[in-house]
């Protein structure tokens, strides 16, 4: 019972930090950041690749391998687009220097 | 048993993961944040394959590899207007794959561990839901389907009974962990995202697409209850509060309830707009007799909107600007919070094109300056200046802060046709007798605009 209630402890303490790392967004931000979140969730991957790596019969695995797959696409493509968007927030300075060019 | 260093080594991932979070939320930092965030997601996977040891190693690397391509041709294939259902659909890739482990794992969950259950049970109908309302939302982004709210007599009572339907399964499947139960509560899941996005208007969508990616990320919390894995329970609890937060502020943006978003469309029709266009008398003029009015204005707004981003004229507007203030027109762009298909979606545009950063003015700071400019251009946009969401209490947009175009002494529209706004509203600002429309894609006008300026 004790590692459920550290589980849950790590839960509640979680969701603490999870507000508050965001709460002082701004709205421009707030595409990149839901991406970029979004991109956090794919570490379901990890959890695709445990189960996949214990599974005994073929039909596991093979939906093991799907889920592994999806995931992939989540987390790699959600890195990927994000640095995309955040290519176009460059700061006056740099677009400065690019135009010097 | 997973070894000492392995759980620290996640622990290093997982304060990647918040300093991630932390450093998106700034301009200066978002993409080092970004980084950092990917760093942590390659260090988390490496550590899982060295720990686990998982069996099965050659089909998984595959796999691996099969979603990395994936992923990586459809972000750096995809145009910057296509961003948003490309987000939506890699929420729901997520939501999908979580779904499938919580079903994978039920096998290994035995009696007594009721709370796994619970969050086996979680993971598998919420991941579902998240799927399956992407999938209905990217569908409604790309216009494969209409962006209007779908709604068909029964779908209250059909989506409720399904809620209830997917309750009790989650309790069966808790009290007897059989996959069957498990597959039939997926499949339930499935359902209930379909009804839950199908009411839901165009212009509430990137909400929903925020609200869906917090319930992938509890999801996935649940997902790491289950295995007994911290990093994903710490990460998915921060995705899900902080995605939770982050629904709420883009609604408050746009002066809009989560809840009505949600079940606006299904508890009455006001949210519903009109979506076709009257056929009302409008004053719509030639590229010349809009240059003349451009060229000698003293003060020129202009309000960029998704139009703009659809025809990819940002090049030509920034021409067409530099024109005019070579001419010695004052000229800033008025830009709309929500502006575009995605908050944010205009300053990206604009900043591609090279406009500098001073003449992008954000809604609160030139919403007073409307009143004593002589010509506003509104350039693909439409229900970001609707007066409706000041005056019409019925109207979906009602509460919405707008630009006060309607207080310039003159408003051009650059405007593909008569169709509304994707909130599928009236604009009654296009009916009003100061305002004149020139019909056409954005950059064909603004480029016969650009010609016409250099002759008056």
């Amino acid at each position: 019972m004790t590692e459920s209630i550290a589980l849950l402890t790590i839960f509640v303490l979680a969701a603490f930090v999870g507000v508050e790392v965001i709460s002082k967004v701004s709205s421009t931000l707030h595409t990149p950041l839901m991406s970029g979140a979004n991109a956090i969730h794919g570490v379901i991957l990890v959890g695709a690749i445990i189960v996949t790596g214990q599974a005994e019969s073929a039909i596991v695995v093979v939906v093991g391998l799907l889920a592994v797959v999806l995931a992939t696409v989540n987390m790699v493509g959600g890195f990927v687009v994000t640095d995309r968007m955040l290519e176009m927030f460059r700061g006056p300075g740099a677009r400065k220097k690019e135009l010097q060019k | 048993m997973i070894p000492t260093w392995a759980q620290i080594g996640y622990l290093v991932a997982a304060v990647c993961f918040i300093v991630a979070l932390k450093a998106l939320s700034s301009p200066r930092s978002a993409r080092a944040g970004n980084a950092l965030g990917a760093a942590g997601a390659v260090l988390a996977v490496v550590i899982t394959f060295v720990a686990y040891k998982p069996d099965h190693l050659v089909p998984i690397l595959i796999a691996l590899g099969v979603g990395t391509v994936g992923g990586v041709i459809g972000s750096r294939r995809v145009q910057m207007t296509h961003m948003p259902q490309l987000v939506a659909l890699f929420n729901g890739v997520g939501g999908g794959a979580a779904a499938l482990v919580a079903l994978m794992e039920l096998g290994d969950v035995h009696d007594g561990q009721t709370v796994a259950a619970i969050a086996t049970a979680f993971t598998i109908l919420v991941g579902a839901i998240s799927f399956s309302g992407s999938v209905v939302t990217f569908a409604k982004l790309q216009e494969l389907m209409t962006t209007r709210p779908v709604i068909f007599p029964g779908l209250p009572v059909l989506f409720i009974a399904s809620v209830l339907g997917g309750i009790a399964l989650a309790g069966w499947l808790v009290s007897d962990p059989r996959v069957w139960v498990g597959i039939l509560l997926c499949l339930i899941g499935l359902a209930i995202g379909v009804m839950l996005v199908l009411p839901v208007g165009g212009a509430d969508v990137p909400i929903v697409i925020s609200l869906l990616n917090a319930f992938t990320g509890l999801t996935v919390a649940a997902g790491g209850y289950v295995l007994g894995n911290t990093l994903l329970l710490v990460a998915g609890t921060l995705v899900g509060a902080a995605g939770t937060l982050l629904t709420k502020l883009m609604a408050d943006a746009m002066g809009r309830s989560v809840f009505n978003i949600l079940f606006g469309a299904v508890r009455g029709g006001s949210t519903l707009g009109g979506g076709t266009a009257s056929d009302r008398p409008v004053i719509s003029g030639g590229a010349e007799d809009v240059a003349i009015l451009l060229g000698y204005a003293n003060r020129v707004i202009i309000v960029p909107g998704y139009g703009l981003a659809v025809a990819q004229a940002q090049h030509t507007l920034r021409d067409l600007v530099e024109e005019l203030q070579a001419r010695g027109v004052k000229v800033d762009y008025a830009i709309h919070p929500v502006a575009g298909r995605m908050p944010g979606h205009m300053n990206v545009l604009l900043a591609e094109a090279q406009v500098p950063y001073e003449q992008l003015r954000e809604m609160d700071e030139i919403n007073g300056d409307f009143k004593s400019t002589d010509v506003v251009l509104v350039v693909g946009a439409n229900d970001v200046v609707n007066p409706a969401a000041r005056n019409t209490p019925s109207a979906p947009i009602y509460g919405m802060p707008i630009l006060n175009a309607d207080e310039a002494q003159r408003v051009i529209f650059l405007k593909r046709s008569m169709r509304p706004g994707f909130a599928g509203i009236e604009n009654e600002l296009l009916y009003d007798p100061r305002t004149t429309l020139l019909f056409g894609d954005a950059r064909d006008s603004l480029t016969k605009l650009l010609a016409a300026l250099k002759t008056v």
